[in-house]
């Protein structure tokens, strides 16, 4: 809202996030720009001043040449990229660009497939004491040198790195006057010397002009005295490169000087309620609550191996043991003792990667036991969902929540592998337990939305009949397996009997009592009593916390989450309208919204500012992202260590050096800059490099994911897969409601009327798309909303997109697009590439029955793809490994 | 004490100036309400900030419970219309809102582009939008999609899209609650009446499924259920009104598109927006019965569009149908007079011969 200039790219989000879009209409309506870059028009686009449509898969092009544009013309926030970016701090004499290797960075390693970033870090002070010191240099060291195991790196160090990047130990070399060659602005400018405006026709189908206008736009709308904000969503992470497509924006944000002011920013946007919640208190294999990592059974054998990386480091992780701790006390309570390492033993550790796609490549291949659905729908919103299916086959027992009956829990009766032959309903061994759900107006409990802002909301009514909440359903379930186990002496049910399991429960259905999680969440002191933040917390265990940064949501005993002070009655910042963490801060970071003196960058974009005459931060209501009385002239004393180590000119207080990182010394798997690669199946040619994809892409070969060659003529069309208004997901809770399933009736694909022609598609008709992995059927919707794009060489490449809601059961029905995508992974994120992969499309509906197994493998044949039949049941194995 | 009458003025003889049509200062008091009845409201909905996410249709048919139904109003059954994204294809007796979609697009020449250090131009910044002005973009070809016979000048809302001027319209209809309402003065049985609020509602329990109303309504909004012929539309959600609450689909609408309030204070705010749309060189933005003295005497739900009203399927100049009424009154009694005094001449006549 306080936007001069709002990008929105990677993302739909009028259509796909109505409520927050809003805010988009109200900062219009105050005179920002607002800019959709997008390989379709959709409703963002209707109603955006400016829409470029671009190539699905080549983003990296056109943010690193607009990163090229802001260099090369001098447009970028000097004093701002002096003081607050690593642009000064010189990288290690070792390091090899892309540039140099053609599209690899210095230390890959082809056998593994992967990088050693040893020669990506920063050139060091040689004295030690520099500012930062080793509590324990031999543990760190050690830790590293565990870190580059490849069972640890499997298990994705981006994460385990927790939310402010990984640690530094040891103070960079910096040149003030960037002009040294290997400091890190010089490194940058080589890095996107070639993304030019003429690459960005060539490889995007932008034609310069619009590029040059969206340039024109963000670079008059960033500076002193206006800020230029980007928003992304889906569209950017599910790619092979996603992560790398956000550290772009990241770059160039950076650059202008937009991070940590009003208005400026990179939003994330969720793409459903509390997505955002369940990353901070993670759904997630590799997290524990607050972007802890999850402990890697080689690398850490106690707790102190647990948290060495973190020991000494500058920043706010340099208190990791203090989280740690806290953490396992919330769990394990009077159990957790100093002596006993606080439990940590009783923590379950990884062995490497067991993200989603892996474990259903597991079961597949009949490795698995069991299997919770909790509100997903894996069959039909998961990539691959053939793959799904197989998986759900080879179980013995899967126990799905969700509100509705949805593919996933009735997948041995509706599969559309039934009718192929591929499963027999009688053959399935797996036993489904569907257990109803209680909806969010039938509990109570927090949201938390993309500012990270959680919001209480009451229950409304009782659930009908057996449905239950979650946390009535996992406390219960807990409940029941302490009662079976409390005579045991086995001492792995430790864990298990000595959780602190004591909520207070509530009515006839014995309802645990939300408001007292969101408390434990908060963490308590030694007095019994609700701490204010996580600065409370100590390594000592005197002190709880479920999530650390979810520290203070209940402070002073009040549920602050549910504080709903109208926005009217509040200035700018509305701080008392829920809480947001950390600290119920707005803006992250927002130290930069004032220059190093701590005076604002300018009286329009005024928000947090340096009181000299009171000694401390003020701001214009927002909490301040800085210790309170630290000065801007502060200087960290030789050997401090975590906050105390950053200077009072470093706003990003969740990286050791305090920086905002254009290049990423250690922490991103597939490069420490971005460079663009083809998405794993592209119908065009990486015209800048001669790596096609991402090398570092993570696959699963077998036969029910076979990829297509890129640049084939079997499978020549791009096709991006996406949501629509009238729908939510994979549809359990829209295409079993008629008002909203009339809305959108019928699965259809949409094309451009040059591909119509081309292949003889009739708007209104029927089409059968073919990949490697499937073939569906779909209506046609013929629109010059889609629109094919022409690069390099004249090549036109014609993009069809597919809404991925439908499934074959509820109101409204139909063949699920997910089916089509190949389970190609982003190594970060270990995100599968939903927005660009490449099919054949025909006019009619397909086959029915073994032909349709038959038509593919013709394809398969054709295409030169090793063959996808899969035995009746549908158990093999991963190939290669 | 006050009669309050669900006839239109005309025969309540209450104005004689604007029975029938024409602007109408108090339609409530010219109903009979007391002179203390409530403020007009009325719907004013903005198309320009619709996002077509169609919130509006589904509020409504939650609120009133009505059934679903396929784009020619058949009741539950789905299919997909193969136009744009409207799946709902008109107003009806299951339907109370619905969410027009049109594109338009055209080929234009791209305007040359502006070279060099770019800091220098200040246009990303000013109010006033950049598009090239209409004489610059050399209009190479025009195509359309669904409305080539609709396309209009475009102007800074429509968005620029690689060598192409592409626009998405959206618009959610609506039963106009008009001063001068057809369907109320055309009903036998009191079903329709006006409301307090002065908005037009049918008592379900009372229409006897006549369908007079249905070709009375000069936009075609009010239509029967196939099953027993009763008629059903908008009642701008009566039953949330009389309990102080707004309208359903105003309360989802997620941009402003639709705004609900009194008459004459939406009145102000379109005239303002429209004032500023046409600063910002939004010279397609026009009102849509917002006139008083337009053919059905202004409506009580009005609109803010980006094109000719035929473009969204709205009558360019509707006219109630009870306008020439007293005149077909007065023809028809001439003729029976004439009749008559053909008929008397003529006994007369054979009298003398």
């Amino acid at each position: 809202m306080n936007s001069d200039c709002i990008v929105i790219e990677g993302s739909n989000m009028a259509e796909c996030h109505p409520v927050a879009f809003q805010w988009v209409t109200e900062a219009k309506a105050r005179g920002a720009k607002v800019i959709h870059v997008d390989p379709r028009f959709t409703r963002t686009s209707a109603i955006a001043d400016l829409h470029v449509p671009l190539r699905a898969g080549s983003d990296i092009v056109f943010l690193g040449a607009l990163v090229n544009h802001v260099l090369s013309n001098d447009l970028y926030f000097h004093d701002y990229v002096a003081a607050y970016t690593n642009a000064s701090s010189l990288i290690r004499e070792e390091y090899q660009d892309s540039e140099d290797l053609d599209g690899l960075f210095s230390g890959w390693d082809p056998d593994s497939k992967q990088y050693d970033q040893a020669s990506w870090q920063y050139e060091y002070e040689d004295t030690p004491d520099a500012g930062v010191s080793e509590d324990d240099p031999a543990g760190a060291a050690e830790q590293e040198r565990l870190s580059q195991e490849e069972s640890v790196k499997d298990a994705d160090q981006a994460h385990a790195s927790g939310s402010g990047g990984p640690p530094l130990h040891g103070r960079a070399k910096r040149d003030e006057t960037l002009q040294h060659p290997r400091c890190v602005f010089q490194v940058l400018k080589r890095h996107f010397a070639r993304y030019t405006p003429e690459k960005v026709a060539e490889v995007c189908g932008v034609e310069p002009e619009a590029f040059l206008k969206v340039a024109e736009w963000i670079t008059a709308n960033s500076g002193r005295e206006r800020t230029t904000a980007f928003v992304y969503s889906v569209g950017w992470t599910q790619h092979t490169v996603g992560a790398q497509y956000i550290r772009t924006a990241s770059i160039l944000q950076a650059l202008l000087g937009n991070m940590g002011r009003p208005g400026g920013g990179i939003l994330a946007l969720r793409g459903h309620a509390s997505i955002q919640g369940s990353t901070d208190i993670p759904t997630l294999y590799n997290l524990l609550p607050g972007y802890l990592p999850m402990p890697h059974a080689t690398q850490h054998q106690s707790l102190d191996d647990y948290v060495a990386d973190a020991a000494g480091t500058g920043g706010f992780w340099g208190n990791k043991r203090a989280y740690a701790v806290s953490l396992l006390k919330a769990w394990w309570g009077d159990a957790a003792t100093p002596e006993n390492d606080f439990c940590f033993d009783y923590v379950p550790k990884i062995t490497g990667d067991h993200s989603s796609y892996r474990t259903v490549a597991d079961m597949v291949e009949g490795k698995v036991a069991g299997y919770f659905l909790a509100g997903e729908n894996p069959t039909v919103g998961h990539a691959n969902g053939r793959m799904q299916r197989f998986g759900l086959a080879n179980l013995e027992w899967l126990v799905v929540r969700d509100l509705q009956m949805i593919e996933s829990a009735s997948f041995w009766q509706t599969a559309p592998e039934i009718e192929t032959g591929e499963l027999v309903t009688e053959q399935i061994p797996t036993e489904v337990f569907f257990v109803p759900a209680a909806s969010h107006v039938e509990k109570d409990g927090t949201f938390t939305q993309t500012q990270r802002m959680l919001q209480w909301r009451f229950k409304a009514i009782e659930p009908p009949g057996d449905c239950r909440s979650d946390l009535w359903f996992y406390y219960h379930l807990g409940r029941i397996l302490r009662e079976r186990l409390e005579d045991s002496t086995d001492p792995r049910d430790r864990p298990l009997l000595d959780l602190t399991w004591d909520y207070p429960l509530h009515g006839e259905t014995q309802d645990p009592s939300a408001d007292a999680v969101l408390r434990e969440i908060n963490g308590v002191g030694p007095d019994g009593r609700a701490l204010s933040g996580y600065l409370d917390l100590k390594d000592d265990g005197s002190t709880t916390s479920g999530c650390w940064i979810y520290s203070g949501v209940y402070a002073d005993e009040v549920n602050q989450a549910a504080r709903k002070r109208p926005g009217r009655e509040q200035g700018q910042v509305a701080s008392e309208w829920g809480w947001s963490w950390p600290y119920n801060r707005r803006v992250l970071y927002n130290r930069a919204s004032a220059d190093p003196d701590g005076k604002p960058w300018s009286e329009r974009k005024k928000y947090v500012w340096w009181d000299a005459e009171a000694g401390r931060w003020a701001s214009t209501g927002d909490a301040v992202d800085f210790e309170a009385t630290k000065p801007p002239d502060y200087v960290p004393p030789p050997g401090a260590k975590a906050q105390a180590a950053l200077s009072g000119q470093d706003p990003f207080v969740m990286q050791s050096d305090g920086k905002a990182w254009l290049f990423a010394p250690k922490g991103v798997v597939d490069g420490p800059l971005p460079t663009h690669y083809e998405p794993s199946e592209s119908p065009v040619e990486n015209a800048l490099y001669a790596v096609q994809g991402n090398p570092s892409t993570e696959h699963i070969q077998a036969p029910y994911n076979r990829e297509a060659p890129s640049m084939g003529d079997v499978f020549p069309y791009s096709v991006t897969t996406y949501r629509l208004t009238e729908h939510h997901t994979a549809g359990a809770m829209s295409r079993t409601l008629p008002y909203l399933s009339e809305l959108q009736p019928e699965f259809f694909v949409e094309v451009s009327p040059e591909l119509a022609a081309e292949r003889g598609l009739e708007n209104g008709g029927w089409a059968t798309l073919v990949s490697p992995r499937a073939a569906i059927e779909a209506r046609v919707l013929v629109t010059e909303r889609i629109r094919p794009i022409r690069t390099r060489g004249g090549q036109v490449v014609h993009q069809i997109g597919a809404p991925y809601h439908w499934g074959e059961t509820g109101i409204s029905t139909g063949d699920s697009a997910n089916d089509l995508l190949p389970v190609v992974m982003d190594p970060n994120t270990h995100i599968q590439e939903s927005k660009a992969s490449t099919v054949d499309i025909r006019p009619g509906r397909r086959p029915r029955g073994p032909e349709l197994t038959e038509l593919l493998e013709q394809y398969r044949h054709r295409a030169g793809i090793a063959s996808g039949r899969m035995p009746v049941g549908g158990r093999v194995a991963v190939e290669g490994t | 004490m006050t009669t309050v009458s669900s006839a239109s003025p005309a025969f309540t003889g209450n104005d004689p100036q604007n029975r029938l049509f024409g602007p109408l200062p108090d339609v409530q008091g010219e109903a009979g309400y007391a002179t203390d009845h409530p403020a007009r409201v009325g719907f004013f909905t903005d198309t320009s900030v619709c996002i077509g996410c169609k919130a509006c249709e589904v509020a409504c048919k939650e609120w009133n419970t009505l059934p679903m139904d396929d784009s020619y109003g058949n009741r539950d059954t789905l299919g997909l219309s193969g136009m744009s994204y409207d799946n709902t294809g008109q107003l009806g007796a299951n339907t109370w809102r619905h969410v027009a979609f049109i594109e338009q697009v055209r080929t234009v020449d791209l305007p040359m582009p502006t070279m060099g250090p770019p800091a220098t131009r200040q246009d990303g910044i000013t109010d006033a939008p950049d598009e090239a002005e209409p004489g610059d973009s050399v209009v190479t070809a025009q195509t359309s999609v669904l409305n080539a016979e609709a396309l209009s000048e475009f102007d800074p809302q429509t968005s620029q899209s690689g060598d192409r001027e592409i626009r998405w319209l959206m618009s959610s209809d609506v039963c106009k609650h008009c001063t001068h309402a057809g369907c109320l003065d055309v009903c036998p049985t009191g079903a329709l009446f006006r409301t307090e609020f002065g908005t037009v509602v049918v008592q379900g329990d009372i229409c006897n499924g006549c369908g007079y109303c249905v070709p009375s309504c000069p936009y075609g909004v009010i239509n029967q259920r196939k099953d027993d012929g009763r008629v059903f539309k908008c009642t701008m959600c009566y039953d949330r009104l009389t309990d102080g609450l707004q309208p359903a689909c105003a309360s989802a609408c997620p941009t402003q598109s639709i705004q609900f309030g009194d008459l004459d204070e939406l009145q102000a705010r379109a005239d303002a927006r429209l004032e500023t749309l046409k600063r910002q060189g939004v010279e397609s933005a026009r009102l849509y019965g917002r006139d008083e003295d337009d053919g059905v005497g202004g409506n009580g739900a009005f609109f803010l569009l980006l094109d000719e009203p035929e473009v969204y399927g709205l009558p360019p100049d509707p006219i109630v149908t009870t306008r020439d009424l007293p005149a077909m009154w007065r023809s028809a009694a001439a003729a029976a007079a004439m009749m008559v005094g053909v008929a008397l001449s003529a006994v007369l006549g054979s009298r003398r011969s």
